[in-house]
């Protein structure tokens, strides 16, 4: 049998915003992926221990509020800290261009998908990068 | 990393390695076998099930009687089944919404789990990641049902102590709480007591309970009320479930009962291995005979079984 690729979709802050993520996390089950959603207002240490508990391969964070380059570099050094770092993290939201070269080039985050992105370029990115063989 | 050495991290507290684990059992195969025999011996632990229909307030309850749990001292181990999309096979997993006050206590691990095409409210690997969370040192593991508002019958025979959850304002369509569903609870829980129409609702369950006569085994289940949002009524329920563990031991029921969840265990075993056996090509040419009832099944399943 097929390993189902499992993602935990959160929301760092206290961000309001959800339609995003609740439109991705129900992307990513039509895909066939297992969307563990924790909801709203998740502290960086919240995300890490869920997404170790629940042993995702993605973690998919959604910000629009505006506070992505302290809350998304912390995340990044926890599950560095945790030796997490097979897990693949992207991001989505309201995150300018060159916050999302840095987050990608010094923190490690995989892609940043901006408004309008495409469902389905997520769920490709997601399939071609995810490593399901972690050790 | 053998299994082994695996399960001997679990067990040492490494919850990176308990969570590994579980992944490995759900997909199943030769290495979950081999996981589960290492932690089996070691899994002590009372199993606590919660169902009730959608919305019931199940993932509210669990939190709540699990942080009961952990003002007594408790670690508490939580798994927590939803459905899978019969379309897609994927899921979205949202019972962690309502746990999030549990959050940061190494003495609470929760797992959610999608039901993977299994009907009756749970996983096929719910029982064994019950076995490992237990291995891992935890002596209270809850377990919530998908809660389909179907008969989920499957809890009662995976867990020790089985919660049925109800809400007020079931007005006089008594027919709403299924008769399986009586007949499994241990213990009843009217959640939701903030509402008008409890009183109600926990007489029509006792007057229902009655009707059914005692239990089997002498436990006649109580009917509590809890509002699980505050947490009122929950220190009653935790010690409702530690009179039931007592009467289970007590009683001499439990022998009894451990022997049927174990066969329950090995007769899911035996059809594991017989079915990743069978599956193969002349299984497939046989499931088109079937289909098309050029073969009927029982004939197929002697040639499978018999050669
Ligand atoms: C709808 C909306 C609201 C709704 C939110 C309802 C809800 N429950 O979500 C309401 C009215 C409540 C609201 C309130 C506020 N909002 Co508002 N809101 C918007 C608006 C118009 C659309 C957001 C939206 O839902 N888009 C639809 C979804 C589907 O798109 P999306 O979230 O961008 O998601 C896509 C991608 O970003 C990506 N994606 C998103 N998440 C993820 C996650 C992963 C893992 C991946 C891979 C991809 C991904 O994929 C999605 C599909 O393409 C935006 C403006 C805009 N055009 O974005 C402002 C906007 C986000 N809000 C803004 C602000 C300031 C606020 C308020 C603070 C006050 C205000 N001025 O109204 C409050 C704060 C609320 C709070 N508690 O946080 C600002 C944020 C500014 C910033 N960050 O610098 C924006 C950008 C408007 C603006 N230009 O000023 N808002
Ligand atoms: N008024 C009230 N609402 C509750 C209570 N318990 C849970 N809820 C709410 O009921 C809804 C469903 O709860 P949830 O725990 O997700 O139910 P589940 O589907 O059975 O797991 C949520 O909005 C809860 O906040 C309660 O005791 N009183
Ligand atoms: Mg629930």
């Amino acid at each position: 049998m097929e390993r189902k690729i499992r993602v935990l979709v959160a929301k760092p802050g206290l961000d309001g915003h959800d339609r995003g993520a609740k439109v991705i996390a129900r992307a990513l089950r039509n895909a066939g992926m297992e969307v563990i959603y924790t909801g709203l207002q998740q502290t960086p240490q919240m995300i890490v221990e869920a997404a170790l508990q629940e042993d995702v391969d993605v973690i998919g964070l959604s910000i629009l509020s505006g506070a992505h380059m302290t809350l998304l570099p912390k995340v990044m050094q926890l599950l560095r800290e945790q030796g997490m770092t097979d897990v693949l993290v992207v991001a989505g939201g309201i995150i300018s261009d060159e916050d999302a070269e840095i987050l990608k080039r010094e923190h490690g985050i995989a892609e940043v998908f901006g408004p309008g992105s495409s469902t389905q370029a997520i769920i490709d990115f997601i399939r071609s990068n995810v490593q399901l063989t972690r050790g | 990393m053998s299994e082994h050495e695996l399960v001997t991290r679990l067990r040492n507290g490494e919850r990176r390695a308990l969570a590994r684990a579980i992944s490995l059992v759900e997909h199943g195969g030769p290495v979950a076998r081999a996981v589960m025999a290492a932690a089996y011996p070691y899994a002590q632990a009372h199993r606590v099930g919660i169902t009730g229909p959608p919305g019931a307030g199940k993932s509210t309850l669990v939190t709540a009687l699990a942080q009961e749990w952990r003002r007594r001292g408790v670690p508490v181990g939580i798994v927590a089944v939803d459905p899978s999309s019969p379309f897609s096979g994927g899921a979205v997993l949202g019972d962690r919404i309502r746990m999030q006050a549990l959050g940061g206590d190494p003495g609470v691990f929760i797992r959610s789990m999608a039901s993977r095409g299994r009907m009756g409210g749970l996983a096929r690997a719910t029982a064994d990641a019950v076995t490992l969370i237990a291995a891992a040192g935890f002596p209270i593991v809850i377990i919530e049902t998908v809660g389909a508002g179907q008969d989920e019958v499957d809890i009662a025979q995976t867990a020790d102590t089985t919660i049925v959850v109800e809400v007020p304002g079931m007005g006089d369509d008594v027919q709403s709480i299924k008769a399986g569903m009586l007949e499994i609870a241990d213990i009843f829980v009217v959640n939701k007591a903030d509402r008008p129409g409890v009183d109600q609702t926990v007489r029509q369950l006792r007057t229902m309970l009655q009707l059914g006569g005692a239990s089997a085994d002498g436990w006649s289940p109580p009917v509590l009320t809890a509002v699980a949002t505050t947490g009122e009524g929950c220190a009653q329920i935790v010690d409702a479930v530690e009179h039931h563990r007592q009467h289970l031991v007590r009683d001499g029921v439990h022998a009894g009962r451990t022997r049927l969840l174990a066969e329950r265990e090995l007769v899911a075993a035996v059809q594991e291995l017989i079915l990743e056996r069978l599956r193969g090509q002349r299984w497939e040419e046989l499931v088109s005979e079937i289909a098309s009832r050029r073969r009927d099944p029982y004939a197929a399943a002697s040639e499978l079984l018999d050669g």
